[in-house]
């Protein structure tokens, strides 16, 4: 379990509680966070599922993988805080998180 | 007030649900699914799932809890019989009538049955639902040798797992190659040598007469051979589930006609996913996909339209398919394009095919090319120099300014 931060681009912020086992895109869907897509469920397919990390989060996180990374280079919103957010597996480590979200998803 | 009644408890229904909550929708939702079920997603069915790598739980479009922590009536194992629209009523099979505000019909598609002799036969499956899978699952802990009938997607994404599970697979196409009906002859041939490779005996040209067996199928007769076998799986397509919404009068033709909104011809009723009908303002012609993004777009167009704004369906179609480890990922129609541009190399298994029409890109197969499947999905309709999308040392993203 974790406390999740998701902020919205208009900056409405949206307090959630994700559980282990699941991954930062489906602790916002099963929280109605609007602005992630997910498009294909989870499968690392889409690139809908866009979200911006600060460095300090990020470097308690695994690298992305060879596929996110591919997934993320040619998002016109990318910047070096981009992940996708069904690659995150939710972990204790996570507590307190604050996760941005782009105005669109490609 | 009645609020949105769903029929069908599925990928599109979930998400109508969802997006209505999530539009600050505080009315009624209740929905009706004929499985015992809450919805689920089915591309897992193919691959992990079946390869029993993930729970049901993680094949839930949300879990469990989420329908009564939003307020959302989920009624299963609730078939619905009919849809009254002079009533605004809808009726189950547990005889109960209930009333609509607006109804959303996400009724989704089921697989097309072949019947041939022997059809009925135990071990003979069709890949539609989790008890499907189910089934099947067990089947291949005891089986060595399946039959998979129909060289589609699911088809081979079915054939790479047996394979990885070690059985031997056999797969029976009728049409000249794999993959016919939806890819070009280089993908087919690509595919093709990527299953023999890994020991799958594809036979096309070939069709399937009966099935044989002592009350389980043991054989599989074609003209020229009988296969042995002690599982089959047939997928040689689907039909959508639109004979409800015929039967109450709703304009149906391949499926449940709406238009840009997701409206049917009746008032207040709207339908999605894999059962409509629908026009695609970018490619200029009515479609009727069978793919989890439509489902999802059109749920979050349903949603929009029945809380009273005007949201219009405009995206262009895309598919994914995993076999062993490759991810194939999928954009418009490479039938649209005249001519094609190979990028990356083939044989390592990392290339993906650009398609053209008046030099614009239409369509894009991308194989383990996750990069040039992003380049088109926002590319797509506009001019893109053949030579730059060619040359693998060309940086894709000086194209997208
Ligand atoms: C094995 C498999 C693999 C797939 N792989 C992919 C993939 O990789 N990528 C992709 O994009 N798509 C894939 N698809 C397609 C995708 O799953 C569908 O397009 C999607 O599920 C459509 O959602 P839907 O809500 O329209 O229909 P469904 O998810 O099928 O839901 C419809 C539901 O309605 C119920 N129902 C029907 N009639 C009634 C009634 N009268 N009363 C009550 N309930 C009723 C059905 O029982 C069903 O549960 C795959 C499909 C299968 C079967
Ligand atoms: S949900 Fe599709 S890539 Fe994350």
């Amino acid at each position: 379990m974790a406390t999740i931060r998701f902020i919205e681009f208009n900056g409405t912020e949206h307090l959630v509680s994700g559980a282990n086992d699941s991954s930062l895109m489906e602790a916002a869907v099963t929280n109605l966070v609007p602005g992630i897509d997910a498009d294909c469920g989870g499968e690392c397919s889409c690139a809908t599922c866009h979200v911006l990390i600060d460095q300090v989060w990020r470097a308690k996180l695994d690298q992305p993988s060879e596929i996110e990374e591919s997934m993320l280079d040619l998002n016109p919103d990318r910047t070096e805080d981009s992940r996708l957010s069904c690659c995150i597996p939710v972990t204790e480590d996570l507590e307190g998180i604050t996760i941005k979200l782009p105005e669109f998803q490609y | 007030m009645a609020g949105v009644v769903i029929i069908g408890a599925g990928q599109a229904a979930a998400q109508t649900a969802a997006s209505l909550r999530q539009e600050k929708f505080e009315g009624p939702i209740t929905i009706f699914g004929e499985e015992s079920e809450f919805p689920y997603q089915r591309p897992p069915l193919s691959k992990d799932y079946l390869a029993g790598k993930i729970s049901v739980e993680k094949t839930l479009v949300r879990p469990a809890e989420f329908y009564d922590s939003k307020n959302i009536a989920v009624n299963l194992s609730a078939k619905v019989e009919e849809i009254d629209l002079a009533q605004n009523t809808i009726s189950t099979t547990l005889s109960e009538t209930f009333k609509y505000d607006n109804l959303v019909v996400a009724t989704g598609s089921r697989a097309r049955e072949l019947i041939i002799p022997g059809h009925e036969l135990n071990g003979v499956h069709y890949l539609r639902s989790l008890k499907d899978v189910d089934a099947i699952r067990n089947e291949m802990k005891t089986a060595k040798e399946i039959c998979i009938v129909g060289g589609g997607y699911i088809g081979l994404e079915v054939a790479a797992v047996a394979t990885i599970l070690g059985l031997k697979v056999t797969i029976l196409e009728m049409e000249s190659r794999i993959l016919k009906r939806v890819t070009t002859e280089k993908m087919s041939e690509f595919y093709h040598a990527l299953h023999a490779k890994k020991g799958v005996d594809i036979r096309c040209s070939t069709q399937v007469q009966g099935f044989e067996g002592e009350g389980s199928v043991s054989s599989v007769i074609t003209k020229e051979k009988t296969f042995k076998s002690d599982m089959v799986i047939v997928g040689i397509g689907i039909l959508p589930n639109s004979e409800l919404a015929q039967k109450a009068g709703i304009d149906c033709e391949n499926g449940i006609l709406v238009n840009e909104n997701c409206q049917t011809s009746a008032r207040n009723v709207y339908a999605i996913g894999d059962c409509s009908n629908h026009p695609n303002p970018i490619l200029n012609r009515r479609l009727r996909l069978e793919s989890v993004p439509n489902a999802m777009e059109q749920a979050r167009v349903a949603a929009n339209n029945i809380l009273g704004g005007d949201k219009k369906y405009s995206t262009i179609p895309w598919f994914w398919s995993d076999q062993y480890d490759l991810k194939l990922q999928m954009l418009g129609f490479s039938a649209d394009g005249e001519t094609s541009i190979v990028r990356g190399e083939v044989s390592e298994e990392k290339f993906a095919v650009f398609y053209l029409s008046n030099e614009k890109i239409v369509a894009v197969d991308a194989v383990n090319s996750p990069k040039e499947f992003m380049l088109a999905k926002q590319l797509y309709g506009k001019r893109a120099d053949p030579e730059q999308l060619s040359d693998v040392n060309y940086d894709l993203k000086k194209m997208l300014n």
